[in-house]
C-alpha cells in the first residue's frame, strides 16, 4: 500500500475528539433529563426535573413554588462576563493597536509578552491577586504603612475582585486575535482616508473599526465563553460568597451531589457558548461580505 | 540671478516645510499616549507574578512582611512527600498526554495542510479545535459524567485521556504553523525526483516539521502541567495532580509553602513556553527559503 498525505490523518484527532469529548456532551445532556441518586450520578425515569429546579423549589407539601436564586447566580454570571469582555476590550483594542504600529522586533517582544500569561496555570495567576488584595496584602499592608487607612480596606472577596481576576486571565484572549486583524489591515486605506480629510476619530470609526471587526468578534467569543464558566476567580477571589454559574455546577458535582442540575446547567452554558459562536460567524461573515 | 536662486531654495524650503506638516498627521504608527498604556497594562500583567517569586524568597510565615530571603520554603516543599507524589502524577501525566496528544496532532496537521480539500474539511477543523473554545468547567464535568457512565475508573489512565484531549489543538496549532510557512514546495521537488511519499516523509517533511513539533509538544505539556479543573473533576484519591493539591493548600489559607511551590510551577510553565515559542519562530534563513517557495492556500 502506498503511503499518502490526505484527509485521512486527521482521523485520529477527529476520533479522540468525538469520542471523549462530544459524546460526553451527549451524555451529559441526556444525564439532565435524569433523576439525581442521593449518592451521586443518576437513576430514571426521564424528566426535567432538573431544568424546573433552575426555577422552582420544591415545597414541604410538594408543590412548586417560584425561586429566583439560580437566575440571580446565573444574570451574575451573564453579567460580570459581559463586562469582563467589555473591559478586555477596551484594553486590549489599545494595546493591540500600539503593537501593531512598532517595528518587526518589538512587535515580537510585546506579541511574546502578551502571550506568555497565557501558559501560566491559571490557579496560580488567579492566587497572586490574593497576596495583593487581602486585608494583609501588599496594597493594604501599603497603605497601612503610609498611615492612609488604620483598618484594611474590603479589597478582596468581591464582585470587584472576581473581575478584575476575570480581566487578568482573559485579556490576552482579546488582544490576541485584534491583533491579527490589525496586522493584515492594509495602511493605504488609512492614508487614503486621511487624504480625504478623516480625522483620528473618523479613522477610527469609519476604518480601522469596520475592518477588525472579525477579529473583536472572535476575541469576544474568545473572553466570553471562558468567563461565563469561570470557577477558580469567584471560588478564589469572591471567597465563595459571590456564586456564580461555574461554581454552582461543580458544586453539584461535590457537595451538593446533584448531577441532572449540574448537567442542565453545563448545557445552558453550552448553549450560550453556541450562541456567541453563530453570532462571531455571522459577524465575520458579514463585514468579509462588504470588504 | 542670486535672487532667483534664492526665490528658488525657499520656495523648495517652504514645500519641503509643507510637506513636513502634512506628514506629521499622516504618521498613523504615532499615537501619543498609547505607549504608556500599554506600558501599565504590561505592569498589570506581569507585577502579580513578580510578587509572587519576590514572597517566595520571605523568610518571614507571614507571607506579606518581609523579613529577609530564605530558601527555606522550597525546601520544605520539597521534603513535603505529598506534594512529590502530587509532582509525580503531573508529571506522568504530562509526558503521557504529551506523547499521544502530539502524535495524533502530527498526523492532523498534515491532513489540514496537506491533505488537499475534502469534503467535512471545515466541521473537522470546527471538532479538532473545539477544546479550545469550550468552557474548561463544561469540559470538566462531561469527562467526569462520560467515565461514569462507562464505569471507566483507572485513576492516572483517566487523567492521561481527558488532558490528551483538551492538548490536541495547542500541540497541533505550531506544527500547523510550521507547515504552513514552509510550503508544500521541497515535498513537490522530492516528488519530481521519484522519492517515494514514505522516503519523501521521512527525510524530507518530517525533519522540516520538527521545531513546529518540539514546539506543539512543550505547549502540550506546559498545558497538561497547568490544567487544574478538569484534573480537580477527574482525578481520584490516589492521582491528585499537583495543580489540585495546590488549591487544596490554598484553600487553607495563605502559606509560604503555597507561595514556594506556586513560584515553582510558574517559573517552569514560562520557561518551557518561552523555548517554545523561541524554537517555533521561523529563523530567518527558513522565512527566506519559505518565501521562494509556493504556498500552499491556508485556509484556516
Amino acid at each position: 500500500m502506498r503511503f499518502r498525505t490526505t484527509g485521512f490523518l486527521l482521523l485520529p484527532a477527529v476520533a479522540v475528539i468525538f469520542i471523549f469529548m462530544a459524546i460526553p456532551m451527549l451524555i451529559s445532556l441526556t444525564y439532565s433529563f435524569l433523576t439525581a441518586n442521593t449518592y451521586g450520578g443518576v437513576t430514571g425515569p426521564l424528566s426535567v426535573g432538573a431544568y424546573i429546579q433552575l426555577l422552582y423549589d420544591q415545597d414541604f407539601d410538594g408543590s412548586l413554588v417560584f425561586m429566583p436564586d439560580y437566575i440571580w447566580i446565573i444574570l451574575r454570571s451573564v453579567y460580570l462576563a459581559v463586562f469582563t469582555t467589555i473591559l478586555s476590550l477596551a484594553v486590549g483594542f489599545p494595546v493591540a493597536w500600539y503593537i501593531v504600529c512598532q517595528s518587526a522586533n518589538r512587535r515580537k517582544v510585546l506579541l511574546t509578552l502578551v502571550t506568555l500569561p497565557f501558559w501560566i496555570n491559571t490557579l496560580i495567576r488567579t492566587y497572586c491577586w490574593i497576596l495583593i488584595l487581602r486585608d494583609e496584602g501588599l496594597i493594604n499592608n501599603f497603605l497601612k504603612w503610609t498611615g492612609l487607612i488604620t483598618h484594611p480596606l474590603p479589597l478582596l472577596y468581591n464582585q470587584g475582585a472576581i473581575l478584575l481576576g476575570l480581566v487578568y486571565t482573559f485579556l490576552p484572549f482579546m488582544v490576541l486575535p485584534i491583533y491579527a486583524t490589525l496586522e493584515r489591515l492594509d495602511p493605504r486605506l488609512i492614508e487614503a482616508a486621511y487624504d480625504l480629510y478623516a480625522n483620528r476619530v473618523q479613522l477610527f470609526r469609519r476604518v480601522v473599526w469596520p475592518l477588525t471587526k472579525p477579529g473583536v468578534a472572535a476575541g469576544t467569543v474568545l473572553v466570553f465563553a471562558p468567563a461565563l464558566g469561570a470557577f477558580l476567580q469567584p471560588d478564589l477571589l469572591g471567597g465563595g460568597k459571590q456564586l456564580l454559574i461555574g461554581s454552582l455546577i461543580e458544586m453539584q458535582f461535590t457537595s451538593s451531589r446533584n448531577w441532572p442540575f449540574g448537567a442542565a446547567l453545563a448545557t445552558l452554558v453550552t448553549l450560550a457558548v453556541v450562541a456567541a459562536l453563530v453570532w462571531q460567524n455571522r459577524r465575520g461573515k458579514s463585514v468579509e461580505a462588504q470588504a | 540671478m542670486s535672487a532667483a536662486t534664492n526665490a528658488s531654495h525657499a520656495i523648495h524650503a517652504k514645500s519641503a516645510e509643507a510637506k513636513r506638516r502634512r506628514r506629521r498627521p499622516f504618521d498613523w504608527r504615532h499615537n501619543p499616549g498609547f505607549g504608556p498604556f500599554t506600558l501599565l497594562v504590561m505592569l498589570f500583567l506581569y507585577t502579580p507574578l513578580v510578587v509572587l517569586v519576590i514572597f517566595a524568597f520571605n523568610a518571614n510565615r507571614l507571607v506579606t512582611i518581609w523579613s529577609g530571603f530564605s530558601f527555606k520554603w522550597f525546601v520544605s516543599v520539597a521534603n513535603n512527600g505529598d506534594i512529590r507524589h502530587a509532582a509525580y502524577i503531573s508529571v506522568l501525566v504530562g509526558v503521557l498526554a504529551t506523547i499521544c496528544s502530539t502524535a495524533i496532532a502530527i498526523a492532523a496537521a498534515l491532513g489540514f495542510e496537506r491533505g488537499g480539500w475534502f469534503r467535512g474539511r471545515g466541521s473537522a477543523i470546527g471538532l479538532v479545535t473545539m477544546p479550545l473554545v469550550v468552557p474548561e468547567i463544561v469540559t470538566a464535568i462531561t469527562t467526569l459524567i462520560f467515565f461514569s457512565a462507562i464505569g471507566f475508573h483507572s485513576g492516572v489512565l483517566n487523567l492521561v485521556i481527558a488532558h490528551t484531549v483538551f492538548c490536541i489543538p495547542f500541540a497541533m496549532l505550531p506544527i500547523q504553523a510550521r507547515l504552513n510557512t514552509l510550503g508544500a514546495g521541497y515535498e513537490e521537488a522530492a516528488r519530481d525526483l521519484y522519492g517515494s511519499e514514505w522516503r519523501i516523509f521521512l527525510r524530507i517533511t518530517l525533519p522540516l516539521m520538527s521545531p513546529g513539533i518540539m514546539a506543539g509538544a512543550i505547549l502540550a505539556f506546559v498545558t497538561s502541567l497547568d490544567d487544574f479543573l478538569i484534573s480537580f473533576m477527574v482525578s481520584s484519591a490516589g492521582s491528585t495532580t499537583l495543580p489540585v493539591y495546590v488549591y487544596g493548600m490554598m484553600r487553607l489559607g495563605v502559606t509560604p509553602e503555597v507561595n514556594a511551590i506556586s513560584a515553582v510551577l510558574l517559573v517552569i510553565s514560562a520557561a518551557l513556553a518561552l523555548v517554545a515559542f523561541i524554537i517555533s519562530r521561523p529563523s530567518e534563513a527558513a522565512t527566506a527559503a519559505a518565501a521562494g517557495t509556493p504556498q500552499t492556500a491556508a485556509t484556516l
